[in-house]
């Protein structure tokens, strides 16, 4: 016994080392990321980017247009896909809790959810680009609310999953139908986390860049017109930063610092609406 | 008699209120089930409207679009080799990267960790995982492969060059980008997915069991080893798939380093091209029917790669999942 305890015990020395090495590395390397992205991104930071267009190679501009582009494509993708997704989500934790087709749905919305969004792009590219012969920004919109359909279904069921059946069964017992149960019982002991989900989505569809390739296309100048290309955030870096012209490049560092601040700051403000109710 | 009245029609009064209750319920009801089934309809119609777009190329070039390496557009013969090639030899490096750092990295945060600690890593880790991958992308463009470049690949090289094998894979000039450096941009894209959901099976280890392994003297090592992972190896394996998913299909990290380049070489070093990237770079400039198609047909296999993976490791986070709720 005396013999093995000291080789147990440097096995489980060398390997607690080694896992705390691996914890080191991957979160060192992590705010390496990040750390070069602040210094990158800061740099290029001033007034100019939020009132400028993007400008030709060789000048000096900002990324308004771009800023803008995203907006409305993000808006009009949750306006779509939101109201999809909670009421497919109520389907499958109210009326069909037990049915067959909940299992069926949740299993193929597991797999949407993290299907390959250049994948989502090229289906919209066959559905809408194509029989309308021409890129444009409800394309875009429309391919960036099939990616928030899924994440809105996800976390709508799982919050109405746990309201408990009592404030239900409370509901119907002073004789009102389901779905007013559903709206004004479920719905708002549900609704931090369902305005969770709905941020978890915007969150997700800010930095995607694949599905908007071929689909809102990019735009060099200011555009309102949703039936013609439009400018984004993501698609404006991956063009800029791919280029030779310094200017470009400093341009998409600064809007990927742009981007990352506000996924980030999206992710902890739904987190910090969950975390009150877990605490509850 | 006024009152038998009066009841009479207060009871046909509620019943007009039932029955219109009844009726906005189905209503709405009918809705829900509608947006559910909606959902199936969406990755259907993913599927079909898939098949269609590479029915052009696929009835061209047949079976042999995914044995044949060439991608000529001015001859307008496409295969689909490289690509495919590319796609599984950079997720395969970047799993075979990512897990054991990732692996370590949960088994730090729920063994070895301070606990006041553990939170704040363990939602960092997460937060990571939201990130977008075109950020990976700028990194491993700008900072990440000039480092490559100068550093890592130069030294590799001298190192491996007297070595038969390893000289002709880590061989030729370095470029800098190229498919090991997509690889490594992945792994640590896919990280954060692999350490958080490893964590969270983990977590469901029942702590009886674990205590009564300590109890009979086991290091933490044995425990980990002997009881944590077999418990869930289920688990582990569904988020090392789930990680590959994300991997096979991810497009942006991987095109500003990856080269575009159409054929496949033996070196690591060398630029290649995966399926994403190739979408992805030529899409909107592909003229002629036959080139598009093609470009759809390479998103096909893609998504059929990724359905079969995420498929799969769904089912085993359902397994572990239904073991955790028992």
């Amino acid at each position: 016994m005396s013999t093995i305890y000291p080789r147990r015990k440097a096995t489980n020395g060398i390997m607690m080392a080694l896992c705390v090495v691996a914890a080191v590395i991957g979160l060192a390397w992590l705010a390496l990321i990040l750390g070069a992205l602040l210094y990158n991104g800061l740099a290029g930071v001033n007034i100019a980017v939020f009132t400028q267009m993007t400008p030709p190679p060789g000048e000096a501009g900002g990324l308004l247009n771009a800023i803008a582009g995203s907006l409305v494509i993000t808006v009009i993708a949750v306006v779509i896909g939101t109201p999809i997704g909670i009421m497919a989500g109520t389907y499958m934790a109210e009326y069909g809790r037990f049915s067959k087709l909940t299992t069926v749905v949740r299993f193929i919305n597991d797999i949407l959810l993290s299907a390959p969004s250049i994948v989502v792009g090229l289906f919209v590219y066959e559905l809408v680009v194509r029989p309308m012969g021409h890129f444009s920004a409800f394309a875009g919109a429309f391919a960036l609310a099939v990616l928030v359909i899924p994440v809105v279904v996800r976390t709508t069921e799982d919050m109405l999953n746990l309201v408990p059946n009592a404030l239900r069964e409370a509901g119907t017992a002073i004789g009102a139908p389901r779905w007013i149960v559903i709206r004004s019982v479920a719905y708002r002991a549900a609704l931090s986390g369902i305005v969770t989900g709905i941020l978890l989505a915007i969150a997700r569809i800010s930095g995607e860049t694949a599905p908007l390739l071929f689909t809102a296309l990019n735009n060099q100048f200011w555009s309102s017109n949703l039936n013609a290309p439009m400018a984004s955030l993501p698609v404006t870096i991956f063009q800029f930063a791919l280029s030779p012209y310094e200017e470009w490049q400093q341009l998409a560092w600064t809007g990927a610092l742009l981007i990352t601040l506000t996924v980030l700051a999206l992710s902890i403000i739904a987190r910090s609406l969950t975390g009150r109710r877990e605490d509850r | 008699m006024t009152l038998a009245m009066a009841e009479q029609r207060s009871d046909t009064r509620r019943e007009k209120v039932v029955r219109r209750f009844a009726f906005t319920d189905m209503i709405f009801a009918g809705i829900s089930r509608a947006a559910a089934i909606l959902v199936l309809l969406i990755l259907g119609g993913v599927a079909v409207s898939l098949v269609v777009g590479a029915w052009t190329a696929l009835s061209a070039f047949g079976f042999g679009f995914l044995t044949t390496e060439s991608w000529n557009p001015v001859t307008e013969k496409f295969g689909a080799l490289a690509p495919i090639y590319g796609t599984i030899v950079t997720s395969g490096i970047a799993i075979l990267i990512a897990v054991p750092i990732g692996v370590g990295i949960a088994i730090f945060l729920t063994e070895l960790c301070p606990r006041p600690l553990r939170r704040p890593i363990g939602i960092a880790v997460e937060l990571l995982a939201g990130i977008p991958s075109i950020i990976y992308g700028i990194w491993g463009l700008f900072v990440f492969a000039p480092f490559v470049q100068t550093t890592v690949q130069p030294f590799v090289i001298n190192l491996f060059k007297d070595v038969p094998g390893l000289s002709s894979m880590f061989a030729g000039p370095p470029y800098g980008i190229g498919m090991l450096t997509s690889s490594m941009i992945l792994a640590i894209m896919v990280l954060p997915f692999v350490t958080s959901i490893t964590r969270d099976v983990f977590e469901t280890v029942p702590a009886v069991l674990k205590e009564s392994a300590y109890g009979i003297g086991c290091t933490t090592w044995e425990v980990v080893r002997r009881i944590v992972i077999p418990y869930t190896r289920v688990g582990i394996m569904g988020g090392i798939m789930l990680g590959l998913g994300r991997a096979l299909g991810e497009t942006m990290a991987v095109t500003f380093v990856i080269g575009n380049a159409h054929r496949i070489s033996a070196s690591l070093f060398a630029p290649g091209t995966t399926i994403s990237a190739t979408i992805a770079n030529e899409f909107t400039e592909a003229d002629g029917e036959l080139y598009t198609s093609s470009l759809i047909a390479l998103g096909l296999i893609l998504f059929i790669i990724t359905l079969i993976i995420l498929a799969m490791a769904r089912y085993m986070l359902m397994r572990i999942g239904r073991k955790a709720g028992a």
